[in-house]
């Protein structure tokens, strides 16, 4: 479907932290430094065997990498493609976040950084980060909106059980993009001591690059484990996106082969589906915003997704036309949620139902193909919120 | 040279400590009656904030106030015409988030700025890095983009953001948002030092004043102060424009005798 890329830099690194238009680096004067720290920093360590080597013993033998591939055989039969399952759900800490999480940990050690603040939205990252510092021995503190806070309460418990701090952020929406705001205003008062271990593709540069850099392992382990099993690379590579971080880590490792790739957004966020540009929390991208440039609120059923913006690199894929953006509905993921359970015996995060709800309903269009679907997280999570919604008094 | 950096190099010279209050556009309906008693206490320019969603360099204060306007359906466009028609000589800068412009166009925000009479911009999330389009967009037109300077920009990052800095050189105080601060600490006079050594554009102090006290002491090394959170106080708990203009009165005096 789609033409093999010519570009050398596709998701290589960005010109001048951009990605076409898309990308750069809006933070204030006081957080430029840090940022050029870090961006040399990642460079020197990703150029270390001995960084790159901690890092992968910690993915194998503390995070549980590398992932399983699981073929879906009984789906399959339903929908009428092959479908392939990248199990991101069976990492540490349930998801894809642990890949960035620990590689930023081990970023903030090398730059004598002691102190991690890191944003929340339904918890995932928070937990994830709250683990690498705990493991680490750093000190660490998640900020998390008012309102999500009230939602994930036991998401909120496991973090302090960790050792974590738990912040409420009081402001705006309270939710994702206020959590966002006050971390940088935390990192702007505490920047020398302190690292914003930020949880997606998104805010200034070096962080969307940095980011996908830490996730590219999804890609790479997936194309390996998919050739082995079919001899072939697969024909549509699919995942959720809110902010994009395990949907750039899959696209990475098959950017340069014939896949299609999806990225699934919810209906009520959806950054790319909206089309409008816009600069918030330190890059250009597409964002959820009104006619005056306030940035709205994203609203769906997974609080992971409820980003009104989304990592600029995804803009960028969707501007040249070598990725795709779908949204889906509530009501669809709910239905794909309990498709998986019932057909494969996993319960999937929300937000990677997003993904298989997309496979559901262009199960025509991808009649007799090979799908590769990232299932980022398990479902543990969400089954109180599923109960909920289906009437069960559990 | 533009109007505002004129103005306040005249101020400067002149041996006056300079007195830039701070205003969130829209925050009441008598906003424009701050602004006059501002011009009235001896402001030697005007800031007058748009409000962001997502004012990431700002403190509770300037938050709340940036909310209340909103609520009150304040928008960029309604700020900048009912500036039109102010009837204050004092210049004016607005302060805002990248994204405002950049929604309606740098060039559209640009002619809408002068339209209005603004003659200066902050826009603390454009660093130096991204200044590039902005400038552009600014052109020959009589719009001053002052530059943000922080206690940890290295000194080769000073002298050249003192080099694309218009209007005067914003010097932030502290390390940390928009807020007042019963203790300025050793930042603030290190930076005016250190900006007083590589230029003579105005410098200016921000952040963190609370009082005539912290106005004189962070003005000792520099040109003079921008006071925000301190004012907006008073304002969100119910005070008036004359109640604004007689606190802005107070730092003129104690700047005023040093």
């Amino acid at each position: 479907m789609s033409e093999p890329t010519s570009a050398p830099s596709l998701m290589g690194e960005p010109e001048n932290g951009r990605f076409g238009r898309f990308g750069g680096q809006y933070v204030p004067e006081t957080l430029v430094g840090a940022c050029q720290e870090v961006e040399a920093e990642f460079h020197r360590a990703w150029a270390d065997d001995g960084f790159r080597t901690q890092l992968a013993d910690l993915l194998r033998d503390y995070a549980g990498r590398p992932s399983a591939l699981t073929e879906c055989h009984r789906l399959s039969e339903q929908l009428g493609c092959r479908i392939l399952l990248k199990r991101e759900d069976l990492n540490h800490t349930g998801s894809h976040k642990i890949n960035n999480v620990l590689g930023q940990a081990l970023l903030a050690q090398r730059m004598g950084k002691q102190r991690i603040v890191a944003e929340t939205g339904a918890g995932q990252h928070g937990v994830a980060t709250a683990t690498a510092a705990a493991l680490l021995g750093q000190d660490c503190v998640v900020y998390m909106g008012a309102v999500d806070m009230e939602r994930q309460k036991l998401n909120v418990f496991r973090m302090r059980l960790l050792g974590a701090e738990v912040r409420s952020a009081e402001t705006g929406s309270r939710t994702l993009k206020d959590a966002v705001n006050e971390a940088m205003r935390d990192w702007v008062a505490t920047v020398e001591s302190t690292h914003y271990l930020l949880g997606s593709v998104m805010g200034p540069h070096p962080y969307p690059m940095m980011v996908r850099e830490f996730h590219r392992v999804i890609g790479d382990e997936a194309r390996e484990q998919v050739r082995a099993l079919t001899g072939a690379d697969p024909d549509a590579v699919v995942a959720c996106v809110g902010g994009g971080s395990n949907a750039i880590g899959i696209f990475s490792g098959f950017v340069d082969t014939q896949a299609s790739l999806v990225g699934v957004e919810p209906a009520g966020g959806a950054a790319i589906g909206h089309g409008v540009p816009g600069i918030v929390h330190g890059s250009t991208s597409f964002l959820l915003q009104d006619d005056h440039g306030q940035v709205q609120e994203a609203k769906s059923i997974s609080a992971g997704l409820d980003y009104p913006g989304v990592g600029p690199e995804h803009a960028h894929l969707a501007d040249i036309g070598r990725a795709r953006y779908e949204p889906v509905t509530d009501e669809e993921v709910v239905e794909a949620f309990q498709l998986l359970a019932r057909t494969e015996g996993i319960i999937p995060a929300l937000e990677s139902a997003h993904a298989l709800a997309w496979v559901a309903r262009a199960k025509d269009e991808l009649a007799g193909q090979t799908v590769l679907v990232n299932l980022s997280g398990r479902g543990d999570k969400d089954v109180a919120q599923i109960a909920e919604l289906l009437g069960e008094d559990v | 040279m533009g109007t505002l950096e004129k103005h306040l190099r005249e101020r400067r010279d002149s041996g006056r400590k300079l007195l830039c209050p701070y205003v969130s556009g829209g925050v009441s309906d008598d906003w424009l009656d701050i602004i006059r008693a501002y011009d009235d206490a001896g402001a030697d320019a005007i800031e007058v904030g748009i409000p962001f969603s997502d004012p990431v360099m700002d403190g509770p204060t300037i938050q709340a106030a940036s909310d209340q306007a909103l609520g009150r359906g304040t928008t960029p466009a309604t700020i900048l015409s009912e500036l039109r028609d102010l009837d204050v000589a004092t210049p004016l800068i607005v302060m805002t988030y990248a994204n405002v412009p950049f929604r309606v166009g740098f060039d559209r925000f640009v002619d809408e700025c002068g339209a209005a009479g603004v003659h200066g911009a902050i826009i603390p999330d454009i660093p130096m890095e991204e200044l590039d389009p902005w400038e552009a967009a600014v052109g020959e037109a009589d719009l001053d983009t002052v530059m943000l300077a922080s206690p940890i920009s290295a000194d080769d990052r000073l002298e050249r953001l003192v080099g694309r800095s218009r209007g005067f050189v914003y010097g932030v105080n502290v390390l940390g948002v928009t807020g007042e601060r019963a203790d300025l600490g050793d930042w603030s006079g290190k930076l005016a030092g250190r900006l007083k050594a590589v230029t003579d554009l105005p410098v200016i102090m921000g952040f963190g004043i609370s009082s005539p006290e912290t106005a004189v002491i962070a003005s000792a090394a520099s040109d003079g102060v921008v006071v925000a959170s301190a004012i907006m106080r008073i304002i969100l708990d119910g005070g008036t424009a004359v109640e604004a203009g007689a606190f802005v009165s107070s730092l003129r005096t104690a700047l005023d005798r040093g």
